[in-house]
């Protein structure tokens, strides 16, 4: 059906911190990988090692430059982009075969492989560029919110996460429940100002983003006041460290070794 | 949008034939048996024709065209489904009017039922079709309250035009005929022009910065792009034709229109131009709908650099 079933209270979904995310396109390839073989597969490609190589891909590393007022320098903010699991998503209810569905018990929305015509219509009411059609595959292909991880009674419960989440070097993509408020994810979410993409669509995501932090740079950070000596013995310790470590006596500048001789021997 | 030709074909093919089997119904309402057999035969004929090749290159468009038949299942929210559903309950009334009308059997009192059923879910069809497009809001140039009109009279105008056509050939041509298709031709060219200046005017409210929410920090633009050659996304939602050309086809849309007019009134004259009135028509409909996808923005281009959509 693809008629959406009553919102759920459950609502799990992602939550992207756009401050610690370095662009390294791990999750992307990690995803490629987990999907190529799970629920998704296959994940073609084509003219794979060509000059023109493309191919299905359930998640998408961009990279925006943000030119902040009264900045000389332009920020460089990377953008991971893949379905938001929207509450109203009309890539759901457009399809005409019910292939494309939202679950009732946790909001996943998913392509279901073995009735999907490839009739594209869904892609088309996306907003976010999240569907990808797989040509040799004649089926339309999205993220799953790695489905086939985060139930598997057949990987460890720390694994139970989806393959992009698990393979983020900083730890900027979150997974949990976005319907619970006590969540760790609508904790992230309430503590760092969470917010929705194009929400004048109207499509009520459920995946977050968290904004870049305000910058800190030679520029912007303010110069931090040392403290002041008290004049206690642990002072006078560091005060002569300080002393003994900055004179020439312990470590010489290059130009006071003389490097002039002729080697011995 | 991407400009598919089979989508194109489908559309194009399809409307003019919708049109021309809901005025064919018409007729039967209003004058109950067809005066020759070989004359409504013909026609029926070219209208179901019409449909039925542009629903096969709709189908052969799939990814599985095998499983078409699953597309009938979800009419309760898709707009595609409601057109599937309402295009194969269209031929139950469209043949049983047509062996009636044309006198293949025998039963005039059913003509005109059928008939005026038979318009109906001819023009139902094609405000299905319509709304595919129109309920659309990731496509701004789509979602606009002229999309199903100009739709519903561009169709009415091709069959019209194809009518009057058939019609000169089996010398049943009337002046009526020339009227309506000139009134119909007149109303698409209004209604082009007006939709075009329409979706010239919309807001283009959707940014770059509403699409990654980095509008609170500066102006975003882009700097990187996530793939180096052109995925799905880009193929199908990227499509954009320039805007000079777009200018000047518009220009050739309304061109072929008003010489479809012209051609419409010397068909008063001598009936054999309403053959060429429908040429030009369905040229004109072709070229139209290729601008309608080619001129289409989706809001996903904001991702890959468009400022606004
Ligand atoms: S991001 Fe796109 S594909 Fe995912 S649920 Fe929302 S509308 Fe559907
Ligand atoms: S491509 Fe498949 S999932 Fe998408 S709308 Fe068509 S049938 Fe439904
Ligand atoms: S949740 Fe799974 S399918 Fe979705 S982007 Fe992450 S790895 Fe890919």
């Amino acid at each position: 059906m693809t008629s959406l079933p009553p919102p759920s209270a459950k609502k799990l979904g992602l939550v992207i911190d756009l401050d610690t995310c370095v662009g390294c396109q791990a999750c992307a390839t990690s995803c490629k990988e987990w999907n190529a073989q799970g629920y998704s597969a296959p994940l073609n490609d084509s003219n794979p090692y060509g000059s023109e190589p493309t191919g299905v891909w359930l998640n998408r590393i961009h990279g925006f430059e943000v030119k902040e007022e009264g900045q000389a320098h332009s920020r460089i903010v990377n953008f991971p982009r893949s379905c938001l699991h929207c509450e109203e998503p009309a890539c759901v209810t457009v399809c005409p075969t019910g292939a494309s569905y939202k679950r009732a018990e946790d909001g996943i929305v998913l392509v279901n492989p073995e009735t999907c015509i490839g009739c594209k219509l869904c892609s088309w009411a996306c907003p976010y560029g999240a569907r990808e059609y797989d040509q040799s595959d004649g089926v339309m292909k999205k993220c799953t919110l790695c489905v086939d991880r985060i139930y598997n009674e057949n990987l460890d419960v720390e694994d139970r996460q989806p393959a992009c989440v698990k393979a983020c070097p900083t730890g900027a993509r979150h997974f949990g429940d976005l319907g619970d408020a006590s969540s760790n994810v609508s904790k992230l979410v309430a503590e760092r100002g969470g917010y929705d993409l194009l929400p004048e669509m109207g499509y009520k995501p459920v995946n977050k983003y968290l904004p870049p932090r305000p910058r800190r740079d030679a520029h912007t950070a303010k110069a931090e006041a040392l403290p002041k000596p008290d004049g206690s013995a642990f002072d006078r310790l560091f005060v002569w460290a300080d002393k003994l470590l900055s004179s020439k006596r312990v470590v010489g500048r290059v130009s006071d070794i003389d490097n002039s001789g002729k080697l011995e021997g | 949008m991407h400009p598919a030709y089979s989508v194109i074909l489908f559309t194009t093919a399809s409307g003019a034939g919708y049109g021309l089997l809901a005025l064919l119904g018409l007729v039967g309402f209003n004058h109950g048996q067809a005066s020759s057999v070989a004359f409504a035969l013909v026609c029926m004929f070219i209208a179901l024709g019409l449909i039925t090749i542009g629903l096969l290159s709709s189908t052969f468009h799939l990814g599985h065209p095998e499983r078409a038949w699953r597309a009938l299942s979800q009419w309760r929210s898709s707009w595609l489904s409601r057109e599937g559903v309402a295009a194969v309950i269209t031929y139950v009334p469209a043949l049983a009017f047509g062996l009636v009308w044309s006198g293949l059997i025998d039963a005039p009192r059913l003509i005109a039922p059928l008939g005026v059923v038979t318009a109906v879910m001819a023009m139902v069809t094609v405000f299905t079709t319509g709304m595919i497009y129109a309920s659309l809001k990731t496509i701004r140039a789509w979602n606009q309250m002229l999309t199903v009109p100009v739709y519903l009279v561009l169709g009415l105008a091709t069959g019209s035009a194809l009518l009057a056509g058939i019609a000169s050939l089996f010398e049943r041509f009337q002046v009526f005929q020339a009227v309506l298709t000139i009134a119909l031709l007149l109303a698409a060219l209004i209604l082009k022009f007006a939709y075009w200046r329409m979706i010239d005017e919309a807001p283009r409210d959707h940014t770059m910065e509403s699409a990654t929410g980095l509008g609170s920090i500066g102006t975003v633009g882009q700097w990187e792009v996530p793939h180096t050659s052109e995925n799905y996304v880009q193929k199908e939602m990227g499509y954009a034709v320039a805007r000079k050309h777009a200018k000047t086809l518009r220009r050739f849309v309304l061109v072929l229109l008003a010489l479809a007019l012209l051609a419409m009134l010397a068909s008063l004259a001598l009936s054999y131009f309403a053959i060429l009135a429908a040429a030009l028509a369905l040229a004109a409909a072709v070229v139209e709908r290729w601008l309608f996808f080619a001129e289409a923005q989706h809001v996903v281009t904001l991702f890959y650099g468009a400022k606004s959509a």
